[in-house]
């Protein structure tokens, strides 16, 4: 009987034998057949992580908008390849002089993908929708939402504003007019967001998209999020199969734009970043996000398209005013001074990386040309602790050990090399390490727990506001001054100035103040995301805001 | 990551079984943790099987002198020892230190190679490679030790508790311990380190340190219980010896064969089990910090493509260092192995 | 024998409300979170409150865990907070392919362990023997990731005979039945997907079985030894037996005992090499579904659920033990 048993081992072996070779006929015929495909054929791009779901508006990170960008598309979109504006949804738009009233001209014969047709209404309908949601499980995933109008027709959320959304009117089916109760920087820039893309409101309607479920401590989406969202985009939604990690896109043959010039893409979901890039080599994708930055010059050499995005974020350091030490701008000067970001830019930062002396890309408006730069000077550094009596400081320096983020691919990294630079000024550092999602933004920006901190953004639209605005705006515990009244004033009145000229001149005149007078933080780099894709794959343009749209994409052989 | 009692050479009897023949007992078929259950007690019988004490410890040098795998293991192990004590002798360079010279030509996607000055050349961050490895042999002997010792210790006041006192004490003790050798280690581990409010070197010291805890409980009470009957015991008892004296003086001393038997080998699982930890992003969070485990799991994997080497030689390490323990250790359990006497 | 039955069972539903209240209660209080997690860069007071709120983290703990058991008793375990999805979908769907991936390294741990550990033993001491012992110290010895990051180099990147990860080619369609791939293809007679499906198991499963194979290769060995010196086996052989009679009826009917057993544990150990082999590959299963679960923001009831279902398998598992040494063993049945 144990003989009996070998023998079915062996045998079971003998078929896996055969499988394998009969999976590398199959494979070598799979080649084949795509040698031909000189049109249409599959786009396979690899994503480095799961959305959340399908429905934009309840959504606020890039894996979720990779899918619902090829799906949606918004008012105001990007010109490929910039964060500058340009027409979308809407041809024209303009506004009256307090920046109130908004006009929107909107592209005609556009059709849902359900074959409702988009006029005003459809605008009005989402936006109304948007304003009106109810619950405070949906309103409390609207992000983008809440930062661009600031409330909802009623708060479920004790001391949320008011919003400054008043109301939507289709003046005709091609014109749809919305007025604001204040005018706010943020805009045109917001209305190009990927959460406030425009979805059918047939299918949201019919699949029931405002009812997000608590289901004890999680929340359920609607059957327009997870199964039938409805755009107007290149692409119509074919399924998620997540037992695989594949989403499914179609080509949609009734796009107003630039059709898609593959039938179908597939994002497939690798978290890994050195498995991407195995399957990127292996064939068996045609394009990944996210290299890590140390392959990137390895894959350039075999042959891949490299591409890095121009860099539309920023990383800091951040320097926590609860300690009364770090209060004394001699000593935020001196921590300026101590860090060598040219070396650390040298020999950590991925491919095209810039030192950072505003806490914003070039490429926004208000970038001011001179300010104050912080040199490396250890000298002038000790110098500087000197005068302010802080010799012998200790300080808490809180860092995420786990993440990779865009702005920041390795902190351990990041964090061993600005605390050696510190600790040569004769700054005592104690490195604190917590997991990012288990602790680190909840000790850094809920408690202040912190003395220095690293931490970063990726701009959402292209407005200063969208930056130094989020930073140093108001109080908050993470720079730990509620009291820097003249800066949050100064930001406020620029975030609130309507003709360019003016709004140009007063984010400056901050950005000089920042560097020289308030220096809440110390900017470190710009640091570009890369986009890779095989020396096939044409047509692609990639975006400093991450915002790629694949219909210009073809795949050839 | 495996458990060294698994690994064993020879079949054994069931626990509490006093049928002398392997292979006879063996009914209890596909018993989950029943094999380790087994070994656990073979061994620790096998130390306390005679007399034990100073005749069986002399015997076992005296055989294991003669056993080339052993003089292989130990001779590694020696040299690993020596190499930790000795670190700040033997290494070159301040292992935390950034070299202008290894800077100056470092990049995220170079990573300088040998020179005069740095045999091993650079690790990401401008330091001396081969200074950084001789520390780590250092620290690795820290996080192995330590684990060891803590799930040693605990291990044995558990198993000393429960064998001492034997009765509804016993039962329920060996019935957590049974929990806990059922469950796969590495998801213990894992799960421990899930639990604890932030991660730090010690968070992997203790979660590797808990998954040895009911391996040793398991064999010290299994050795103490072989010793509850014995001669030397019911001789000291007869005597007038208060029992915590026979405990103490008696019972633990002959227990501790066994014991220090198991710990070597659980010294290569801690070390593995570290290194998984780390490759799993939940270990040690300070690079500063030079340890094979983190070394490999970290820095090796990130730049795998850049420089190989970066994991290559904290690997070999670690499979050498975990070999030579392994070697050691089963050389030793042969040794006292009493079927071996003959 | 009813009444320990019932005895045992009440133990049971004890030990697993007190172990789901010390989970709830001590997940809920370590440091960051869901909260955290979703909220990312972009957390303001406001919106921390407001979605502490929905998610209901402002309640009392005991309230919080008082609404959990009751979903729990219905059936329901909550979504994940990250997805949506009901955890009882997202476990059913990561559970078949960590039971692909165990499955096949064990069979070619026991197709292959087996016969080179019998093998081994019959030949003591010669070449093979010592090849044999060496490789498997060297297999116990390596660290299993660093091992399966070396075959994906070395399959994948310089030879292609391999696919990297993933358990499908990308685009290939298949008809899921099972959620075993394999043999889903087989069902369906969709024998590509089949075979593409084992195509990409293959180095997963080598990797994962390096192990156990080890462990079974020396279990299999020692015990072939023990046996060939037992009487029984030179009295077959004094009274002259054929060799196959003697391998088949007496070495390996009694050496292959303790490895059936062996095989038993080792299969909770593969578990533990799954949640790396998992992440090595990039494979859909429970390890990859835990390592995401912690660091994706402490995913409170998949984390929940997997802790309590392997608890749940472990006690349910000893039970059984206890309870079938009442039928094997008839000393315990007598008490």
């Amino acid at each position: 009987m144990q003989a009996r048993r070998l023998k079915t081992a062996v045998a079971i072996a003998a078929v896996a034998a055969l499988a394998v070779g009969a999976a590398g006929c199959a494979e070598s015929e799979r080649d084949g057949g795509s040698g031909e495909a000189k049109t249409g054929g599959t786009f396979i791009f690899a994503g480095a992580g799961d959305p959340k779901n399908f429905d934009p508006i309840f959504n606020d990170d890039g894996e979720s908008f990779r899918p619902v960008r090829q799906m949606f598309d918004t008012l105001v979109s990007h010109k490929p390849g910039t964060a500058e504006l340009q027409g979308g949804l809407a041809e024209s738009w303009e506004h009256d002089p307090d920046g109130k009233v908004w006009t929107f001209k909107l592209r005609q014969g556009v059709k849902f993908h359900d074959g409702t047709p988009f006029n005003a209404a459809a605008v009005c309908f989402n936006f109304d929708r948007w304003y009106n949601m109810k619950g405070a499980a949906a309103q409390s995933q609207m992000i983008y939402y809440m930062d661009t109008f600031g409330g909802f027709a009623k708060n479920e959320a004790e001391g949320a504003g008011e919003s400054i959304y008043n109301k939507c009117e289709a003046k005709d089916d091609g014109t749809a007019v919305l007025t604001l109760n204040k005018y706010k920087g943020a805009f045109p820039g917001a209305f190009a967001l990927t959460s406030l893309s425009i979805a059918s409101p047939e299918a949201l309607k019919k699949y029931d998209a405002n009812t997000v479920t608590q289901s004890g401590d999680s929340f359920s989406y609607s059957a327009f999020a997870n199964e039938h969202p409805v755009g107007t985009g290149p692409f119509t939604f074919g399924g998620w199969d997540k037992a695989k990690n594949e989403i499914t896109l179609n080509r949609n043959p009734d796009y107003f734009g630039e059709k898609a010039k593959v039938d179908k893409m597939i994002i497939k979901i690798i978290k890994d970043e050195s498995t991407r890039k195995q399957e990127l080599r292996a064939g068996t994708v045609q394009g990944i996000d996210f290299p890590a930055p140390a392959d990137r010059k390895a894959l350039e050499g075999e042959g891949f398209q490299v591409i890095n995005r121009p860099a539309f974020n920023i990383l800091y350091l951040g320097i926590n005013q609860k300690n009364p030490k770090l209060k004394d701008l001699r000593v935020r000067q001196a921590i300026a001074y101590a860090l060598n970001r040219q070396q650390l830019v040298q020999t950590k930062g991925p491919g095209g990386a810039k030192v950072a002396d505003e806490f914003m890309p070039d490429t926004v408006l208000g970038y001011a040309p001179d300010v104050q730069k912080y040199e490396y000077n250890p000298e002038k550094a000790k110098q500087l602790l000197k005068e302010a009596g802080a010799e012998g400081l200790t300080l808490n320096f809180y860092y995420p050990p786990d993440v990779s983020r865009p702005y920041m691919p390795n902190p351990q990294e990041i964090f061993t090399v600005l605390a050696n630079d510190l600790q040569a000024v004769g700054i005592k550092v104690n490195g604190t390490p917590r997991p990012w999602n288990g602790g680190f933004k909840d000790d850094v920006q809920q408690f202040g727990k912190h003395d220095l901190h690293i931490l970063g953004w990726t701009g959402d639209y292209n407005d200063p506001g969208n930056f130094v605005g989020t930073f140093f705006g108001r109080g908050k515990a993470e720079f730990g001054d509620q009291a820097m009244t003249e800066m949050f004033d100064a930001i406020a009145k620029a975030d609130a100035t309507v003709d360019d000229a003016g709004k140009k001149a007063a984010w400056e005149q901050v950005n000089k103040d920042i560097a020289a007078k308030w220096l809440p933080a110390v900017p470190v780099w710009h640091a570009p995301p890369a986009i890779v894709v095989t020396k096939d794959v044409k047509g692609l343009v990639a975006s400093p805001l991450t915002d790629e749209r694949f219909n210009t994409v073809s795949v050839s052989k | 990551m495996s458990d060294p009692i698994t690994q064993a050479g020879t079949p054994a009897p069931r626990s509490g079984d006093d049928k002398p023949r392997p292979g006879m007992s063996e009914r209890s078929i596909g018993l989950l943790g029943d094999r380790k259950k087994a070994r656990l007690d073979e061994l620790a019988r096998a130390s306390a099987a005679d007399r034990g004490g100073i005749s069986l410890v002399r015997d076992a040098v005296r055989r294991l002198r003669r056993n080339p795998v052993a003089i292989v293991g130990a001779s590694i192990v020696a040299l690993f020892v020596l190499m930790a004590i000795f670190a700040p002798l033997i290494a070159p360079h301040d292992p935390v230190q950034r070299f202008d010279e290894l800077t100056k030509n470092l990049t995220v996607d170079t990573i300088p190679g040998a020179s005069s000055e740095f045999p091993l050349g650079s690790d990401p961050l401008g330091r001396d490679f081969l200074s950084r490895m001789i520390y780590g042999a250092r620290q690795t002997l820290f996080v192995g030790v330590l684990a060891t010792l803590i799930g040693l210790a605990l291990g044995v006041l558990i198993g000393a508790i429960a064998g001492a006192f034997g009765g509804w004490v016993d039962v329920v003790l060996m019935r957590l311990t049974d929990v806990m050798l059922a469950l796969p280690s590495l998801l213990l581990a894992i799960t421990l380190v899930a639990m604890a409010s932030r991660s730090s070197q010690w968070t992997v010291i203790f979660a590797v340190a808990i998954v040895s805890v009911p391996i040793f409980a398991r064999l010290l009470r299994g050795s103490m219980l072989a010793q509850r009957e014995s001669d030397h015991v019911l001789a000291a008892r007869a005597l007038g010896v208060k029992e915590r004296n026979i405990v103490l003086r008696h019972m633990l001393p002959n227990s501790l064969t066994a014991v220090i038997v198991q710990a070597t080998l659980t010294f290569a699982v801690a070390i593995l089990d570290a290194a998984a930890l780390s490759f799993l992003g939940l270990g040690d969070p300070d690079i500063n910090r030079a340890e094979w485990g983190l070394m490999l799991g970290v820095d090796g994997q990130r730049y795998f493509e850049v420089r190989p080497e970066l994991a290559y030689y904290p690997a070999l390490a670690i499979i050498v260092v975990a070999l030579g323990f392994t070697l050691l250790g089963e050389a030793m359990r042969e040794a006292i192995d009493p079927k071996n006497r003959r | 024998m009813l009444r320990v039955i019932v005895r045992r069972l009440l133990q049971l539903v004890v030990t697993l409300i007190a172990l789901s209240a010390l989970i709830f209660i001590w997940l809920r209080n370590l440091p960051g979170g869901p909260v955290e997690a979703l909220l990312g860069e972009r957390a303001t007071p406001e919106r921390r409150a407001l979605l502490t709120k929905a998610l209901g983290y402002d309640q009392p703990i005991l309230v919080q865990y008082g609404k959990f058991m009751q979903r729990v008793l219905t059936g329901d375990f909550g979504n994940s907070i990250r997805t949506g999805d009901p955890v009882t979908e997202v476990i059913s769907r990561a559970f078949p392919a960590t039971i692909e991936l165990a499955v096949a390294a064990m069979i070619i741990a026991v197709g292959l362990g087996v016969p080179l550990g019998y093998l081994a033993a019959r030949w003591r001491g010669r070449s093979l023997d010592n090849l044999t012992i060496a490789g498997t110290l060297l297999g116990i010895s390596i660290p299993i990731f660093f091992l399966g990051y070396l075959l994906k180099d070395v399959f994948t990147q310089n030879i292609h005979w391999f696919p990297p990860s993933g358990r499908l080619t990308t685009g290939l369609d298949n008809t899921s039945v099972t959620g075993f791939f394999v043999l889903d293809g087989l069902l369906t007679r969709e024998f590509d997907a089949s075979a593409d499906a084992l195509w990409h198991l293959i180095l997963p499963a080598i990797t994962l079985a390096t192990i156990p194979l080890a462990v079974i290769v020396r279990i299999t060995r020692a015990s072939v030894l023990d046996v060939l010196n037992e009487d029984y086996v030179r009295t077959a052989e004094a009274k002259g037996l054929r060799h196959r009679t003697i391998r088949g009826r007496h070495i390996l009917r009694n050496a292959l005992l303790p490895v059936v057993t062996t095989i038993g544990l080792q299969t909770g150990a593969l578990l533990s090499g799954a949640v790396l082999t998992e992440k090595v590959y990039n494979w859909g299963g429970l390890g990859t579904l835990i390592t995401d679960s912690i660091s994706g923001g402490r995913d409170y009831p998949v984390l929940q659920a997997i802790i309590l279902l392997a608890a749940l398998v472990f006690v349910v598992v000893n039970l059984l033990v206890d309870l079938s040494y009442a039928f094997i063993d008839p000393r315990v049945r007598v008490r």
